[in-house]
């Protein structure tokens, strides 16, 4: 019987020859970190229980991306906080406000988490480096303390879905749509427990940065880690991000799979996921009339070049509707920066957008961006819980960056055709 | 030892957002955490709580972000344990690492109902509803989740551990 990647990179993580779902483990750990959020309560407690250092400098970090630039004294305080740790464990890889991107953006980006590894983040969306071929999962704070402490955690050997997808995507469809459309197929808790695999030609195909928001989402429908085996486009990736080495595991033809799944990629429209759970998608066509208040483009899940390039073709000589607030967040600096060299964020101003730093930000509710209530958004995130993005009395719809900006345009969710020509 | 109180139930999918709004995360003060507890669910909840309370979810129970202030929202308003018919992973995590304890009981997820007296044991994984006369099995914890807890939480194992 043959194994899943899952069960590859976990056996050689655990020093196992194999590993069968169900099994825990304790395995080693290649890369742990958390945020501003959750990483102040993991140095707590890792200094409760009385370990003085990191396992390792090089493979731990802390990321102050949720409420930055410091939106208030009490996260300031946060950031001091987790900043004045960096300083005292000399964590290599510390990135300040400035320097730093969203934690999803940024680790693949600085090639920080590679092919192969077992990554742990205090942050439900590690499981993004899935999309590199890496077992990446997001834990807990006290979860996190322990891994900066041992360098290992435990873990339940999960069982693995196959997602198939065949057919050449229509325009304006991207990896988001393809992981909303599953989502809405199988709900937010079709892959509690379990690893999501993503493959068929149509995966082959994606660019990755939409591999990444596709395996940024798998936590929406619970699952434990969302993986696409590595290629020749997987290895250019990481190979322009880093000269570190990296090991390359693929599933076997013959792998246990608890359920499989064949999509027909070449009907799924851009999706819109209505409130107040991403599994409610609908195809952008029957979406009906959905004025906006709001339209947020970027966050971990879609931040990245291809997306702002996206947003930007659609906005270039356009104007935000009247009465819409338009705010675009760059995933990483990097980004922001090339960004501006391109003269993307000038199309995004000259709209009359805002084109901010990066940061978390209205994601989360935190700031640049909250709701009121009874206002509408679409946003390019992630979740459409109540309260997401502010009031519990306001309303979030999930899409990608094309009907995101579109709908920023004409003011109501639309189709990107009813804006391009 | 048992946990007893009186339930709270929620339906499916009862998110993190819902239990600890994001918009209260710019503290890790436990107190604070908790005065907000299932706030986006019920606003009327943290009134009504009493220490030793026990919440009731469906499926899926805590989805959505990592973060622990959840499980301690709930653990510092006063709740002894929470009975869903799943939970989601992370939370899940989360809650046996800080000593929250869970159980899994589809029967007793659809059976009780708000405001009936509940005794789980913990050791026996029987969950009975007083007020209704009934009682339901919990699915027991797996040996190696059992003996995180018992050594005192994840840290205090990775103590021994380390060594
Ligand atoms: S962008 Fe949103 S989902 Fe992603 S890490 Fe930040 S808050 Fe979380």
């Amino acid at each position: 019987m043959g194994a899943t990647i899952s069960e590859k990179i976990l056996a050689e993580h655990s020093g196992k020859d194999n590993l069968s779902p169900g099994e825990i483990i304790l395995a080693d750990v290649d890369f742990a970190f958390g945020n501003d959020i959750t990483a102040p309560i993991a140095i707590e407690e890792f200094r409760k229980a009385g370990f003085k250092e990191v396992f390792d400098r090089e493979k731990v970090t802390v990321i102050p991306d949720h409420f930055t630039p410091n939106k208030d004294i009490k996260s300031a305080g946060q950031c001091k906080f987790m900043r004045e740790f960096a300083q005292e464990q000399k964590l290599e890889n510390y990135f300040e406000v400035g320097r730093v991107g969203i934690e999803h953006v940024l680790l693949p980006e600085q090639g920080l988490v590679r092919p192969g590894m077992v990554v742990v983040g205090a942050d439900s969306h590690t499981c993004t480096y899935g999309a590199l071929g890496a077992f990446a999962t997001g834990v807990g704070s006290t979860d996190l303390a322990a891994a900066m402490a041992l360098g290992k955690l435990w873990f339940k050997v999960p069982e693995s879905q196959k997602f198939s997808f065949e057919g050449k995507l229509q325009e304006h469809v991207s990896g988001k749509d393809l992981i909303l459309y599953t989502i809405g197929e199988i709900g937010v808790s079709g892959s509690l427990y379990k690893a999501m695999e993503f493959t068929g030609p149509t995966i082959s195909e994606l660019s990755m940065d939409s591999r990444f928001s596709m395996s940024n989402m798998a936590i929406e429908a619970g699952g434990k880690a969302g993986l696409i085996e590595p290629d020749s486009k997987t290895e250019a990736f990481v190979k322009q991000a880093t000269d570190k080495l990296f090991k390359i595991f693929k599933s076997d033809s013959d792998a246990e799979y608890c359920e499989s799944f064949d999509y027909d990629a070449s009907k799924i429209e851009p999706q819109v996921s209505f409130p107040h759970l991403p599994e409610n998608t609908k195809p952008v066509s029957e979406v009906g009339y959905v004025p906006i208040d709001q339209s947020v483009i970027g966050s971990c899940t879609n931040g990245r070049m291809e997306d702002l390039k996206e947003a930007a073709s659609i906005m270039k000589g356009k104007q935000v509707a009247s009465g819409v607030r338009c705010i675009i967040l760059p995933g990483t600096q990097k980004i922001h920066k090339e960004c501006m060299n391109s003269g993307i964020a000038q199309i995004f101003v000259e709209a009359g957008a805002v084109f901010s730093t990066p940061t978390c930000g209205p994601c989360l509710g935190g700031h640049m961006g909250v709701l009121a209530e009874g206002e509408k958004a679409i946003s390019t995130t992630n979740r459409n819980f109540v309260g997401r993005m502010g009031s519990p009395k306001s309303e979030v719809y999930l899409s990608n960056p094309a009907v995101a900006a579109a709908s920023a345009i004409a003011g109501k969710i639309v189709h990107p055709e009813e804006v391009v020509e | 030892m048992t946990y007893k109180g009186k339930a709270f139930k929620f339906g499916d999918n009862i998110d993190t957002d819902a239990i600890i709004p994001a918009r209260y995360l710019n503290t890790s003060n436990y107190t604070e955490l908790a005065a907000h507890c299932m706030e986006d669910a019920d606003s009327e909840f943290i009134k009504k709580v009493s220490k030793g309370d026990i919440i009731v979810g469906g499926e899926n129970f805590g989805c959505g972000s990592s973060r622990e202030h959840a499980p301690i929202a709930i653990k510092h308003a006063g709740v002894s344990c929470v009975i869903a018919t799943s939970f989601a992973r992370i939370f899940f995590r989360n809650s046996i690492n800080m000593g929250l304890p869970l159980f899994e009981s589809r029967e007793a997820s659809k059976a009780i109902e708000s405001g009936d007296e509940v005794e789980v044991n913990p050791d026996t994984g029987e969950i009975k509803n007083i007020s209704k006369n009934e009682s339901y099995k919990a699915k027991p914890l797996p040996e190696f989740i059992q003996g995180i807890i018992d050594a005192g939480g994840l840290l205090a194992w990775a103590k021994k551990e380390g060594k």
